[in-house]
């Protein structure tokens, strides 16, 4: 890792990957954001006033506020109890491991920033929403929240301070699915994992019908930092509007595939080229999907975009979790998108028709076409259906994640299709 | 009403519902699948797209879901906008990849949602290239068949299953488009409301089973509206026929009564009317005979005989006034045990003096706090079972409102509600299979029910009299202040405990809890025949063994099922002349010197007056064959010419009665001049259906007695509720049909629901308490007492006859809660009448010295229950 600037998330991680213990995360500043917000009396609107000014958004891929979605919680005497906080740690897009990153390395950072959300949302019991396949995190994440129970940070009245509260890691079944919040609160009360219907939305009628706030991973782990450095701190980490930082990934056939902190704003000439090492040699760019499976493909030209919430759309696409996967001119756009559909329709929940019906037909279409069985037509077969999946066609956003790359291949290597068609087989074979 | 924009025509909408539901109800044919007006919205489906403008300036729009989008006033949507019609095109496709090319041989052929939709929508090429996803079927036992690979993934089925009926063996397994709606694996569905998956599935994964045996196109079929006549709810069915076969029941849409739904005896039980037994000859001392033989005969003992006659409450009321008529009204007596006549009539007293008024099955769903006394709802009233069900749903649903989520949209509903469930107390001998919505259950012997409702009424109003030493009764105390707080209260009760204790102190919870008060009746008519009245059954046992008579005519009764078998074999033995009318063999009509084969409702017009206490008409629909005669046409004198004939009389001669000639329009009733065909427009073949046996097409058969034609010319308006023969409108083939006969989709239908309620207390009157307070139940040493079980496959007569219902039947068997006596054991129970051997069943949650027998399909008879008897293990 290059460059002068503050990386609170990535910071305490040793370059062996070996945890960084309860010991060397109290040393390093860990847990004095919660004893902060318990003893100095901060109330939990103050917190959700500090998130909010940091502008920290949503690092699962949707960019929301994540001040403002806390605010959405119903307060008072009133209101149904209890309140839920869901970390979501089922990381299953396809080529992200940023969450899995942070859990495996530095589990006591999201059980304290956890603890933070849940005092700023009123919360009285907390879940972490594990991906079932990250044993490793697991093991450390129940190690430490082990420790931290025996030190009573955990339970009831925390630091003296009248709050409790009961966190637990839960161990998905896992399904993509579940990174739609209601999806997931549906796997966490042992139902399907069919999305909700939205309205209404988790904050008003969440898990077991609760109040209830679901965050991810790597949002979670920023709250600590915000609440130790402040909100103009953190806001001042990005380079552009976004604040703090954002872990950022690249693999595919570059130089150095990698995760790294960088600067929310960083450009992805800048990630591509400086931290990953450029392409490796004899291998061509051609394009890349910029945060995960379900983000339009980019290409040269976009390559000076900032990776923010904001600026990728200018290219139609979108920073999703900022990981990218990068494809070039020894690997084939349509069995590459063949295989992203295959995925896609394999986590359909069966839920709602252009999803289950859609995917598997495209995903049919593609197979066939990578196997040289594509037919004049099927163009026009595939971009119907990415136009039967757009937002609010269907469901959910699974559809419309998997139109992304879909949509944005058949515009940019457009001719890589139409010669598996007219060839009867895939050039790259 | 709000004005919703429907390409731009201005349209008034129910703001309280959805797009969809406002732009069906105003007949516009917009498709849908997965969205059902008992089940709400859930939108998968996405057949049912709008394209919804922001306003009228707004040439884009967005497309949305009909289903999901409220009608709120002022909003603008295109159903005819080309890009929404491409989407809805897409959706069809998309559905239609899987969907095999077996419509020919496809039961659902014909009255499939899934045609209709599909040629709504325009799709009829299919652009998929692939090989479709197959599925093993499973064996789902006798009532529903399986074939998935039909399905397009709805999810209507376990909606309906899982969250409406709650059952759960029915789930939906895997993903993609591969998912599976079954059980963990082949076995009887084990709800006993399974055969609405017929209806509620849009194509043809369930289908009707039995239908399957003596498969009929919906336009080979002809229809008739008909009763239910397997319990006493009167859920309205309509009946299809060919050649001469009842081929199956489906639901007749009644908003008052069963709604979409029926129970599984009421939907499978028809097939004792094709039994290979029935009798369709007179029989004259063992040999068939001729109409006008056995009527010389019948005369000649009238004329000359001693004549009396024993009635029935699965008969008729026509059928038991003419007998009444026939006999005498000094000589008629009741076709049902004197301890039963005092239960309902009491029943019904309670019910006409009110103020308590009796709910409708809808008004049932809508209860917000049910207390239970005494009752098995879902083996004594099915159907009922399934709106108290819903009822739990009730106060729950405040706290939605509160968070204003809309209530059709079922997943925000039930994912707020979650496990809530308002007030439901269930207070019987045994556990009942609505104990898993219960808020609390009760069990206890008839006495100790009854004294629980006691102490109800008093902790409600302390002018209801006191149970003695049982002041303060946390249960009784709870269930008050439940009812007390409830906006709408339900007591329901009836004849089960065979207690008038208990129906006294349901009587008394209602009064003081200002509460709707519902009664079960054992049979299709039992209400009915207590209104008609009659000399008690016993004393026409008398009058046999006295003597007195020499000739009894017995209408669609068997007497071992109303008195102990030695009883009714003395009786029978000691009658000279036994004139029986009946369907079926049974012991009583073994003993028969005449038989007269009697029509079923499936042969007959006639009215039964339900539980609720409405009078409600069935129709003939299998055309006139052989000798069978609806009861009433052999028993009538000549004078009466037909139905309205025979009401006409009934009206004049019980006062009591005469409302019931408006429960259905009359014989004379038309449409522009003409009568309501039972055969839908499309019947194919019709005039050569019988060129086999006469090449020129035979005279359609006459029908004088209803405004209903056997045939399918005729009007094509829609005909009053009573007269709705089948639900078939341009468009609409399938049985949601019904969607274009309401008045708003899910409403009353046009016209208003069949039937005429007869118990209608002005909310002014008052009764006093009841204060005949029983003491509290004392077990025995040596002894226990007996009370009676009954099951919904096994305890009616007629739909035990049904191949697929006896596959079901339950043994008969004694459930008791005892460590003497293990699972299975065969034991002996012996009561004042004798010896009969069950297996054990043990029910942990039955009280101490309280066992329950089956009755109606055991050699046991309710008559005889309560009562003490000895148990012993079988030697």
């Amino acid at each position: 890792m290059t460059g002068n600037f503050d990386r609170p998330l990535t910071e305490r991680m040793h370059p062996d990957g070996s945890v960084v213990s309860l010991r060397a995360y109290e040393l390093a500043g860990g847990y004095q954001a919660i004893r902060k917000v318990l003893r100095t009396g901060m109330t939990p609107m103050a917190v959700i006033e500090e998130v909010t000014e940091a502008n920290l958004r949503g690092r699962g891929g949707a960019g929301f506020q994540t001040g403002v979605k806390w605010s959405f919680v119903p307060r008072g005497k009133d209101v149904p109890n209890p309140t839920y906080l869901v970390v979501n740690g089922d990381e299953m897009e396809p080529g992200t491991f940023k969450d899995r990153f942070l859990m495996e390395q530095d589990p006591h950072q999201l059980i304290e920033g956890a603890m933070v959300a849940a005092f700023a949302i009123e919360a009285d019991i907390a879940y972490i929403f594990l991906r079932g396949e990250y044993t490793l995190a697991y093991e450390r994440l129940a190690h430490a929240i082990a420790e931290v129970y025996e030190r009573h940070y955990l339970g009831k009245n925390i630091f003296g301070s009248g709050y409790s509260l009961e966190l637990y890691l839960h161990v998905s079944g896992g399904r993509y699915i579940c990174g739609d919040e209601t999806g997931l609160l549906n796997a966490l009360e042992g139902k399907r994992a069919n999305p909700r219907s939205k309205p209404p939305f988790p904050p008003s009628v969440g898990l077991f019908g609760k109040p209830t706030v679901v965050n991810n991973v790597e949002t979670i782990c920023c709250v600590p930092h915000i609440i130790n450095r402040g909100a103009t701190w953190f806001q001042g980490l990005g380079r552009t509007k976004d604040g703090g930082t954002k872990l950022f990934g690249v693999s595919g056939k570059v130089k150095h595939p990698g995760l790294w902190e960088l600067p929310m704003g960083t450009t992805v000439r800048e990630i591509l080229e400086e931290h990953a090492g450029g392409m490796r040699d004899g291998v061509k760019f051609r394009g890349l999907l910029p945060g995960g499976a379900s983000t339009d493909f980019i290409v040269e030209e976009h390559l000076d975009l900032a990776m923010d919430f904001a600026s990728l759309g200018k290219a139609g696409s979108r920073m999703g979790t900022g990981i990218m996967i990068v494809l070039d001119d020894h690997t084939c756009p349509v069995g590459m998108t063949s295989n992203l559909t295959q995925f896609f329709a394999r986590e359909s929940c069966g839920f709602c028709t252009p999803c289950w019906s859609g995917l598997g037909w495209a995903d049919r279409i593609l197979k066939a076409m990578e196997e040289g069985r594509g037919k004049p037509g099927d163009l026009d077969k595939l971009e119907f259906q990415t136009k039967m999946w757009a937002p609010g066609h269907t469901f959910c956003a699974l559809a419309p994640g998997a139109a992304e790359p879909v949509q944005s291949a058949l515009k940019y290597f457009r001719e890589d299709f139409e010669r598996h068609i007219r060839e009867h087989s895939c050039p790259w074979s | 009403m709000a004005i919703v924009y429907v390409d731009n025509k201005p349209c008034e909408m129910n703001p309280e519902e959805n797009l969809l539901h406002g732009c069906l109800s105003l007949g516009f044919k917009l498709p849908y699948f997965c969205w059902h007006p008992a089940l709400g919205s859930v939108g998968a489906c996405r057949q049912c797209a709008v394209k919804q403008f922001r306003d009228e300036n707004d040439g884009h729009g967005k497309i949305v879901m009909s289903c999901m989008t409220p009608a709120a006033g002022g909003t603008r949507i295109s159903i005819a906008d080309p890009e929404v019609v491409a989407f809805r095109a897409g959706i069809i496709e998309g559905l239609m990849l899987n969907h095999p090319h077996d419509c020919p041989v496809c039961d659902e052929g014909g009255e499939c949602h899934l045609q209709d939709m599909t040629v709504m929508t325009g799709h009829d090429y299919r652009r998929y290239e692939f090989e479709k996803r197959t599925f093993r079927n499973q064996n789902l036992g006798p009532l529903v068949n399986h074939e998935m690979n039909r399905c397009i993934q709805c999810y209507r089925c376990v909606r309906y299953y899982r969250d409406y009926a709650g059952g759960n063996d029915l789930n939906a397994f895997a993903l993609r488009d591969r998912v599976f709606f079954g059980r963990a694996e082949d076995g009887v569905l084990e709800n006993e409301f399974s055969g609405n998956l017929v209806e509620i599935c849009p194509t043809g994964v369930f289908t009707d089973k039995t239908l399957k045996q003596h498969y009929a196109r919906k336009w080979d079929q002809q229809f008739a509206p008909s009763v239910c006549v397997h319990c006493a709810l009167g859920c309205n069915t309509d009946a299809g026929e060919r050649y001469g076969t009842l081929r199956r029941i489906v639901n007749r849409y009644n908003h008052e009564v069963n709604g979409y739904f029926l129970c599984d005896r009421g939907r499978f039980g028809y097939e004792f009317v094709n039994d290979e037994r029935r009798f369709r000859q007179p029989l004259l001392k063992g040999q068939s005979a001729s109409a006008a033989s056995a009527r010389s005969y019948l005369d000649e003992k009238i004329a000359h005989g001693r004549v009396i006659g024993i009635g029935s409450p699965r008969a008729s009321l026509e059928a038991n006034f003419s007998l009444r008529t026939l006999v005498g009204p000094d000589h008629f007596y009741s076709g049902m045990a004197d301890h039963e006549v005092k239960l309902i009539r009491l029943m019904i007293e309670t019910l006409r003096r009110g103020p308590m008024r009796t709910p409708t099955l809808r008004e049932i769903e809508e209860s917000d706090a049910v207390f239970i006394l005494g009752e098995d709802l879902t083996n004594v009233a099915p159907r009922m079972a399934l709106s108290v069900r819903q009822s739990v749903r009730q106060q729950p649903m405040e706290a939605v409102k509160k968070l204003k989520i809309p209530l059709w949209l079922d997943f925000g509903v039930r994912d707020a509600m979650q496990d809530a469930k308002g007030p439901l107390y269930i207070a019987t001998p045994h556990g009942t299979r609505l104990d898993d919505v219960a808020t609390t259950t009760f069990h206890a012997a008839p006495d100790d029910l009854a004294r629980l409702g006691f102490a109800v009424a008093h902790a409600l109003d302390s002018s209801a009299p006191a149970v003695p030493h049982a002041d303060d009764w946390p249960l009784a105390n709870e269930i008050a202040r439940a009812l007390k707080g409830a906006k709408r209260p339900l007591v329901i009760c009836g004849a089960s405990c065979a207690s008038e204790a208990v129906i006294q102190a349901a009587a008394n919870v209602a009064m003081a809890a200002h509460a709707a008060l519902s009664f079960t009746a054992p049979e299709c008519n039992s209400v009915g025949a207590a209104l008609m009245g009659g000399n008690p059954l016993s004393a026409a046992f008398q009058a046999v063994r006295d003597g007195y008579a020499d000739t009894v005519i017995i209408l669609e009764n068997d007497l071992y099922r109303r008195a102990p078998h030695h009883e009714a074999d003395s009786v029978l033995r000691a009658a000279p002349h036994v004139i029986v009318l009946d369907h079926l063999p049974n012991p009583t009509n073994e003993k028969a010197e005449l038989l007269l084969p009697a029509g079923t409702f499936a042969e007959s017009d006639g009215t039964f007056i339900s539980s609720e206490g409405r009078a409600q008409r069935f129709f003939q629909v299998c055309p006139p064959e052989n000798e069978v005669l609806a009861s009433w046409r052999w028993l009538k004198p000549d004078h009466w010419q037909n139905l309205d004939d025979v009401l006409q009389a009934m009206a004049e001669a019980l006062p009591q009665l005469a409302a019931i000639r408006d429960a259905a329009p009359s014989s004379k009733f038309r449409i522009a001049g003409a009568k309501i065909p039972r055969s839908p427009h499309r019947e194919s073949g019709r005039t050569a259906a019988l060129v086999h046996i006469n090449i020129s097409e035979p005279k359609t058969p006459e029908d004088p007695d209803s405004a209903l034609s056997f045939s399918m010319e005729g009007t094509s308006d829609q005909p009053p509720a009573a007269l709705i023969p089948f639900f078939w409108s341009p468009s609409w083939n399938s049985i949601q049909a019904v969607n274009t006969y309401q008045q708003e989709v899910g409403g009353p239908l046009r016209g208003g629901d069949a039937g005429l309620r007869l118990f209608e207390p002005s909310p002014e009157n008052g009764q006093a308490y009841f204060s005949a307070i029983p003491a509290a139940f004392q077990p025995r040493e040596s002894e226990w007492l007996l009370v009676p079980m009954y099951h919904i496959f096994g305890s009616d007569e007629l739909s035990l006859q049904a191949p697929a219902i006896r596959e079901l039947a339950v043994m008969p068997h004694v459930a008791i809660n005892s460590d003497e006596f293990a699972e299975g054991m065969e034991v002996d129970v012996t009561l004042a009448d004798g010896t009969f051997r069950f297996p054990v069943r043990v029910h942990r949650e039955m009280p101490a010295g309280v066992a329950a027998v089956s009755v109606g399909s055991s050699p046991l008879v309710t008559v005889q229950l309560p009562g003490w008897g000895k148990i012993a293990r079988a030697k």
